[in-house]
């Protein structure tokens, strides 16, 4: 008996519970099929029928074809071909747009796949249940709609936030990964023309033509460097600050870091325009360079200058955060180890040295290596302050400073080369994901598990 | 303090002055180009040349102009809901959902806490596109809504790890015996550990409502028509020194305008901060 009822819901979703007695169950599951079969029918055919725009063949008669199917079958049919007309001039009037398609396409997976989870929860309910009733359980449907409420408590409540990040962040990623295997770039912009699946192509374009593999290796080096050197500086600076403040001889230490904290607590956005508009050829930090009597200096045209700059800009920006830290984790250093230290004769350096420093590095860890991953992508530094500049001819649509993400957003929003955007985001997001996962792996969070 | 103070030697008294030389030093370079914002939003002329901290005849002129003459009330109207909303929405949602990743063993969480985590490697504009077309299938263009939808979806892996790590270091002694009192899952978040978690809820809540303010691309992206413009894009166009709106007296008044409320509520909340950003770090046992 238990697995007619998880036949007949398998067919008439609900069927089983309501064989099962369970009728409001029956009724819910009932209700997810209808809406299933619903949208299938009322954004196809049905509706062409009475909005006749260009499904009718001259004599008026609706014609089949994937275009006018429901949600579903079109959308998986537009995400195999990316579509089959171009709207070459404006009189075309039914046309593919690839794009379109392609991320139509992937709702409709996703929503599927929901569904098919509603589905296969439909079927093994209905087997559970009944198995329970023939071993001899008294079951009623309010009850085990309550007692099943509560032990999916988790599963439920996360599904929002869950939601919400599929079709937000997950269907994106997806996105840019299908589109790096298209021609999707500056020569094929739909709907005028379509895109195609093309493979491998990108890749072997990246690597085969000298001037993207050079402006790629280009960039991944300096966005490396930089990474480096930005959290590096930034850390340090910061925690020489932390621990000048935390020397017995300097009183009112809550005044010094609350003025410390101000290029935190300014909007980032502000500061770097700030520090562009000051470093501006005539702006205020020449002028004084040239009242003193010395040549302006190119802050933001000369590739070492401008890279110089943005270090220091970033110093400024990013040491309250590890300082703040830094003296949060020194509070909790525990104080018999430098009593000890000094009953054995270890002067200030050496203290520092073998016990604080290390103690400090250890506990800030994790945020020193997400600091490395956040520089890797700071885009809003690099894009506010240089923009990228300055220009460079052998590189493909870069400058000198651009790291691989705001070159990323060139390519994207300037040149629309959207298909080499989405191979590069697609290596960032491999490189990055796995260090991150190295670095959460180890943090003591995960390791409570 | 004060036989401290009586015991100081020569050399303490050289390093004193060292250190204190250092960090007034420092203080200018954190003040001055704060000040530089500031006194070039009273400047009389829009010309780099022109702007200066102390601008020989200061007026208000620029603000006048910014209230009067541009539409940033507006601007500054919409961007406050975007930003209160998504403060709500984060805070919420983060704390409730980092509350079944930290009690409840369900399966399948550490998978799912990893997948969430890579998450937060992928820069949200590299979906640019992709935003854009799922906005335009499901008719949320042009709409301050959308940004608020997508804040908070963004904000989640971030966050969610952060609250979790918060709650972690919470004893759940006083949730299993809610639970011997008949109370339910919900009932122990509403009272018991919503409550104890404030000070993270407040970080959550308090960078929630600082990103929108100057977040340039989402608005750029999604956002066409001027009744729906956030502050953001104003002010990077008067910045922009190719943009025929090229004002930096003008930038630095609504910067003023807007920097200053948050820039208060920062080092008002400064207490939460540090709980927030030290809430992930290994405490070194």
């Amino acid at each position: 008996m238990r697995f007619v009822t998880a036949f007949m819901s398998a067919i008439v979703w609900g069927s089983g519970q309501v064989l099962n007695r369970q009728w409001l169950k029956g009724l819910v599951f009932f209700g997810v099929q209808v809406a299933l079969v619903c949208i299938e029918l009322f954004t196809g055919t049905l509706r062409v029928l009475t909005v006749p725009e260009g499904a009718m063949d001259i004599g008026g008669n609706a014609f089949f074809h994937f275009r006018n199917a429901g949600f579903f079958t079109r959308s998986i049919w537009g995400i195999i071909t990316l579509g089959e007309i171009p709207r070459e001039s404006s009189a075309v009037l039914i046309f593919d747009h690839s794009t379109m398609l392609l991320i139509s396409g992937l709702i409709a997976i996703a929503v599927l796949l929901l569904f098919l989870l509603v589905y296969v929860f439909n079927i093994r309910d209905a087997f559970i249940t009944r198995k329970k009733i023939e071993e001899g359980e008294r079951i009623d449907s309010i009850n085990s709609i309550r007692a099943g409420l509560e032990r999916n408590f988790e599963y439920i409540s996360i599904t929002p936030g869950m939601l919400l990040l599929l079709f937000v962040s997950l269907l994106p990623i997806l996105f840019s990964f299908l589109v790096v295997f298209t021609n999707y770039n500056t020569n094929t912009i739909p709907p005028r023309n379509l895109v195609d699946w093309v493979g491998f192509q990108t890749f072997r374009d990246i690597i085969g033509l000298p001037i993207w593999s050079h402006t790629f290796v280009y960039l991944f080096i300096w966005t490396t460097i930089w990474a480096f050197t930005a959290t590096f500086t930034a850390y340090s600076f910061g925690m020489l600050q932390a621990v000048i403040i935390s020397s017995p001889l300097v009183r009112y230490k809550k005044f010094f870091r609350s003025i410390y904290m101000l290029p935190w607590a300014i909007p980032g956005f502000v500061s770097v325009l700030t520090w562009r508009n000051a470093l501006h050829p005539q702006g205020p930090i020449n002028r004084f360079i040239t009242d003193l009597g010395y040549e302006a200096l190119p802050f933001l045209t000369d590739v070492n200058y401008a890279r110089a700059v943005l270090v220091i800009v970033n110093v400024w920006l990013g040491f309250p955060y590890f300082m703040a830290l830094i003296s949060g984790v020194m509070g909790t250093i525990n104080t018999d180890m430098y009593e000890a230290a000094q009953i054995d004769g270890a002067n200030a350096p050496q203290i520092f040295r073998k016990i604080t420093f290390p103690y400090i590095l250890s506990a800030t860890a994790p945020q020193l290596i997400f600091s490395v991953t956040f520089n890797f992508n700071n885009f809003g530094l690099v894009f506010f302050l240089t923009g990228g500049g300055p220009g460079d001819p052998s590189l493909q649509f870069a400058g000198r400073t651009d790291l691989l993400i705001t070159w990323i957003y060139k390519l994207t929003i300037d040149q629309r080369m959207y298909n080499y955007a989405a191979a590069m985001s697609v290596f960032i997001f491999i490189v990055l994901a796995t260090v991150s996962a190295i670095n959460l792996r180890r943090t003591r969070v995960f390791k409570e598990e | 303090m004060e036989t401290n103070k009586k015991k100081l030697t020569p050399k303490q008294w050289f390093f004193g002055i060292i250190i204190h030389l250092w960090l007034g030093l420092m203080i200018l370079a954190v003040i001055i180009p704060v000040m530089w914002v500031v006194g070039s939003s009273f400047g009389t002329s829009a010309a780099i040349t022109d702007v200066k901290i102390f601008p020989s005849e200061p007026t208000l002129k620029n603000y006048i102009e910014l209230l009067t003459e541009t539409d940033f009330p507006l601007w500054f109207r919409n961007t406050f809901i975007i930003a209160a909303l998504t403060m709500v929405c984060t805070s919420v949602l983060n704390m409730f959902t980092a509350f079944i990743f930290a009690r409840f063993p369900f399966k399948g969480r550490k998978p799912l806490l990893m997948f969430i985590m890579v998450f937060t490697m992928f820069p949200s504009f590299l979906g640019l596109t992709a935003i854009y077309v799922i906005a335009l299938n499901f008719g949320l263009l042009d709409s301050i809504y959308t940004l608020v939808i997508i804040y908070t979806a963004g904000s989640i892996p971030g966050n969610i790890f952060l609250a979790r790590g918060y709650l972690l270091n919470i004893p759940r002694t006083l949730d299993e015996a809610a639970y011997i009192d008949g109370a339910s899952k919900l009932q122990v978040f509403r009272h018991i550990v919503m409550p104890l978690s404030l000070p993270m809820m407040a970080f959550l809540a308090l960078t929630a409502f600082m990103g929108p303010w100057f977040d340039y691309i989402m608005p750029r992206l999604l956002l066409s028509s001027n009744q729906n413009l956030t502050i953001a894009i104003e002010l990077f166009n008067w910045t922009d020194p190719q943009s025929p709106l090229f004002n930096i007296p003008r930038f630095a008044a609504g910067s003023v305008l807007i920097a200053v409320p948050i820039t208060t509520l920062a080092i008002f909340f400064q207490r939460f901060i540090v709980t927030g950003l030290t809430a992930g770090a290994n405490k070194g046992e």
